[in-house]
Order: C-alpha cells, then sequence, then structure tokens
C-alpha cells in the first residue's frame, strides 16, 4: 500500500530521485503544477501512460488536497 | 484522487510509491514555487510587503507605536514567537493609549489569505470589503507578509486573466 508522505518528505524523497506524477486533469497541471512534475492525469493513467516513469525509481503521486 | 492513482500504479508494478495526500494546495499555501502558466502572474504572496513591523502580545503599545512609526508604516502584525499571525494593529490601534499591552490593543483574529491567490481575486475582495490591507499567511499560519489593496489593484490592472477563484 502507498505510504502517505507530507511536504518535507517529498522534498527528501525528490532530492534522492524520486519521480512526481500530477494526476489533476491536464488544464489544471497547466497552470500550476510541482516543479519537475509529470502530468498523468488519472482518467488517463495506464500501463500505457504510466510507461513514461521509471518503474524502478520511487514515485509520488499528488493531486489538489486531500479531499 | 492521489490514493486511487497510488492503487493503480501498484497494480502496474510500480513497487515504491508515495501519495502527497496534503497535495498542491497545501505546496502552495506554503508559499512554495510552482512551474506552470500561472508561476509567473502576481498573486498574494508576491506581491505582498514582507518588511512589515511585527510585535507580540506582551509588547507596550507605545514601543510599537514608534517602531512602526519609524518604519514608514501603519500597521503592525501580532504574532507569537513562530510569527503565526494572532493579531493586527492598524491606524486606529496604535493610536491608543500607549501604556497599554498589545493584547489589550490588538484586533484579535484578522481574516488571512494565503500566498496562492491570483492578485485579481485579491484586489476584487479587498476593494468589495473594504480591506486596505490583509495578512499573508501559510498554511500554518505563519506571517509570509501584509499585502495592501492599492498594491493588489494595481498589479490586477496589469494581469487581467488572473480570474481562477481560490478564496
Amino acid at each position: 500500500m502507498a505510504a502517505a508522505i507530507d511536504r518535507d518528505r517529498l522534498r527528501e524523497l525528490v532530492a534522492r530521485g524520486a519521480q512526481l506524477v500530477e494526476v489533476l486533469p491536464a488544464e489544471e497541471f497547466r497552470e500550476d503544477h510541482l516543479r519537475g512534475a509529470a502530468s498523468i492525469p488519472l482518467q488517463d493513467l495506464d500501463r500505457d501512460s504510466a510507461a513514461r516513469l521509471d518503474p524502478h525509481r520511487a514515485v509520488i503521486v499528488y493531486c489538489w488536497d486531500a479531499a | 484522487m492521489s490514493p486511487r492513482a497510488a492503487a493503480r500504479l501498484e497494480q502496474l508494478d510500480f513497487t515504491e510509491v508515495h501519495e502527497y495526500s496534503a497535495g498542491k494546495l497545501d505546496w502552495m499555501a506554503a508559499g512554495l514555487a510552482t512551474e506552470g502558466e500561472n508561476a509567473a502572474r502576481p498573486r498574494a504572496g508576491t506581491v505582498a510587503r514582507t518588511d512589515v513591523p511585527i510585535c507580540g502580545v506582551d509588547d507596550r503599545l507605545g514601543d510599537v507605536r514608534e517602531r512602526t512609526q519609524a518604519a514608514g508604516w501603519d500597521v503592525a502584525v501580532v504574532t507569537n514567537a513562530s510569527r503565526v499571525v494572532v493579531g493586527m494593529l492598524r491606524a486606529q490601534e496604535l493610536a491608543g493609549d500607549a501604556d497599554v499591552l498589545v493584547e489589550r490593543a490588538m484586533r484579535p483574529g484578522p481574516s488571512t489569505f494565503r500566498p496562492y491567490v491570483p492578485i485579481k481575486e485579491m484586489a476584487d475582495y479587498m476593494s468589495e470589503h473594504k480591506l486596505d490591507s490583509s495578512p499573508i499567511t501559510t498554511s500554518d499560519g505563519s506571517l509570509a507578509g501584509v499585502l495592501f489593496r492599492a498594491d493588489a489593484v494595481r498589479e490586477a490592472e496589469g494581469c487581467p486573466d488572473c480570474v481562477r477563484k481560490m478564496i
């Protein structure tokens, strides 16, 4: 099961090479996203779109908030 | 949304998946930088003045008034030791009895806004509610600066497309 992390832990993981993925709609990604994040909207998340990511490195997913 | 994305990635054989559950809102509310079309547009946090005088509840009002006026301000923010905003001293409060403590003189619990709010929205809100100035705080309540309505209105005139609602 995926581990929930906070902002500080996110920074640590990114500094160690973790991949950031925003799963909000592409329009929201275009407006604002965390530095270096990739956009894979949840509705588009499948084996093909996930192939953009390195499965051997940590992945951090985020959306707008916890709601 | 992110728990479902994390679960899906695990199904797709990703072995180390983390979920930043507080999300982009938490990041932006902390005043941290983003990339994207809005990143270069003015927001509450980028227009706010950061050199505002601050004081504590145990300070003497007369001392705060002298310090505030000497710095060319007519407003001071009351914070705790961690810079969490607990009150405001605007011109009316600053003009009070010099010997009272700030705790007795301040306006407690002022409305605060997050650094990511687009400046056009701040300008409209502050004009509508006749707010001359507002503290801008991060998600933990810490003071990031004070936004003046005049600054917000001036910046908003140069940014007519900053209209996404975030307040």
